[in-house]
């Protein structure tokens, strides 16, 4: 899922100032940004409170199911085309690519709400960690599925670094090395002794990136 | 042939030292630096945005050296520049008459004085000895051939008292495998260490040159415990440091035992004198080596 955090209140602030407004819609997500704790229902409320607090009016909010779903989110500003037309902005808590769809469907300036951080694996509920950065070229075949491109802070293909200690990052000192722990997996499934991995082929993740199942019959993803 | 390389191959027993370039344009520390230690040296490895950190570039400072007389090894890390700035550059060194070149990771970004910027790491270091064995054999890294070839004499750094030692070595006889000829090693402390290295890489064909560090103050010890990536001083040795009347004489006596002790193991040292360039001769006269 997309994790995201909150940003920072002073630009959201300045944001709106940018544009005089005295009066903002909230549009939330009910997909990850309500697993992460950023734009579920309770956020919408608690930064419904926070606007009107700083003295903003808060003419209505909304949760969108998916929020980055351009169908869904226009079906969704449609219902509450009232709310939004009483409003000088749109806040959206979601990520950056929901804000991009919620900006596509209305003619109101809208500002992000959230920063987008990563595409995280939900380790515990609340705990979340990035172990992919979406390459478009994996690895995993032969890093015994742990990936070096993000779990390694340099991203080194091939390792460990000269600064590894005692199985530690040199970076992250409190992680284990990512090389260490892929050269083990390995030797333990008795795939040691891999060869160099060849430099990353960063064609394969040229922005911006797009998929079309309908075109594409063939094949799928280009 | 670079001097390091004829040396290393006849079976001298070799001395690096090694120098940062200035942050900013003045060079005449540095040149003083190199005076000092470049007579004792084979080659001075001329470091390269040492810790991250923004310095004046290896290339144009080991041009420098090389003008002064001295032969440098040009450092290379792959932090700071993607496949085409890094062939490029080496392309710029050969032109410039550099043979050696030493290459390495380099810190993480977030270690440095410009935290902010990108880590780059387009290539590794693996991968970029391939890169520079390509080019001596006369292709860049896609296989075109070159208008004009290099003849580098690679380099890659090690670690020898890191562990698992399993897992470092088979990193350390990749690099082999993927061109280099000679290894310079982290400081050494445990001389048991060094021998391992030298017992499994020596047969690969590579050259281990002992990274000898002159600890001369308890603030230097503390610094690279707490600063330096990788890096640890055994708590009896910075404890002897420490502890001593004259920290700086102490690290002086210290690094002439470790010089003394790598002699009888490895093929070379590397000493790395945190400022204390004067010292130099000090230490390989005790050694013996001069
Ligand atoms: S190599 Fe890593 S970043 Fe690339 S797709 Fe695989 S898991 Fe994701
Ligand atoms: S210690 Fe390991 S995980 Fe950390 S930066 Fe170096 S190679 Fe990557």
């Amino acid at each position: 899922m997309i994790i995201t955090r909150p940003r920072d209140w002073g630009r959201i602030k300045a944001n709106l100032a940018d544009v005089d407004a005295k009066s903002v819609f909230i549009m939330g997500c009910g997909q990850c940004a309500t697993v992460a704790s950023t734009g579920g229902e309770k956020e919408v409320l608690q930064a419904k409170t926070a606007l009107e607090q700083a003295g903003y009016a808060v003419s209505g909010w909304a949760v969108g199911e998916v929020t980055c779903h351009s169908g869904g989110t226009k079906l969704e500003t449609r219902k509450h085309f009232g709310d939004l037309e009483a409003a000088d902005a749109v806040l959206v808590l979601s990520c950056g690519a929901g804000v991009q769809t919620v900006a596509d469907s209305v003619k109101k300036p809208v500002f992000p709400g959230l920063e987008s951080v990563f595409l995280g694996n939900v380790v515990r509920h609340g705990v979340f960690e990035e172990r992919c950065q979406m390459c478009g070229d994996c690895v995993l075949d032969k890093t015994a599925g742990i990936c070096p491109v993000t779990t390694c802070p340099k991203g080194l293909l091939n390792g460990p670094c000269g600064g590894m200690w005692n199985g530690k990052c040199e970076v992250l000192r409190d992680r284990d090395c990512t090389h260490v722990r892929i050269q083990r997996r390995l030797i333990e499934q008795g795939r040691g002794g891999t060869k160099v991995l060849p430099a990353k082929d960063y064609s394969k993740k040229l922005k911006p990136g797009s998929v079309n199942l309908r075109e594409s019959k063939k094949g799928g993803a280009k | 042939m670079s001097r390091l390389s004829d040396a290393l191959e006849r079976g001298e027993f070799v001395v690096t030292g090694e120098i940062a370039p200035p942050l900013g344009t003045d060079l005449a520390a540095m040149r003083h630096s190199i005076e000092t230690i470049g007579p004792y040296c084979h080659a001075i490895n001329i470091t390269d945005n040492q810790g991250a950190s923004l310095h004046l570039s290896s290339l144009a400072a080991s041009r420098a050296a090389l003008e002064m007389g001295f032969e440098p090894i040009f450092q290379q890390t792959c932090r700071d520049r993607n496949r085409l700035a890094l062939q490029s550059d080496l392309l710029a060194a050969w032109t410039l008459g550099l043979e050696n070149v030493l290459i390495v990771t380099g810190d993480d970004p977030r270690s440095g004085d410009h935290p902010e910027a990108k880590g780059v790491f387009d290539l590794d270091s693996t991968q970029l000895l391939e890169v520079a064995a390509q080019m001596n054999a006369g292709t860049d890294m896609i296989g075109r051939p070159l208008k004009g070839g290099t003849d580098f004499y690679l380099g890659a750094a090690m670690f020898p008292e890191a562990e698992p030692w399993d897992i470092q070595l088979l990193r350390a006889a990749r690099k082999v495998e993927a061109g280099a000829r000679f290894f310079q090693t982290q400081a050494i402390f445990d001389i048991t260490k060094l021998e391992r290295a030298v017992d499994a890489l020596r047969p690969m064909g590579a050259k281990i040159i002992a990274g000898v560090l002159v600890l001369r103050s308890a603030r230097a010890v503390d610094f690279i415990n707490e600063r330096l990536a990788g890096l640890m001083v055994p708590e009896e040795i910075g404890a002897r440091i420490k502890s001593a009347d004259n920290a700086a004489a102490e690290a002086i006596k210290l690094a002439t035992e470790q010089v003394r002790a790598a002699r009888e193991v490895a093929d070379g040292v590397h000493i790395m004198t945190l400022g204390l360039d004067d010292a130099v001769p000090e230490i390989l006269a005790g050694a013996g080596l001069s």
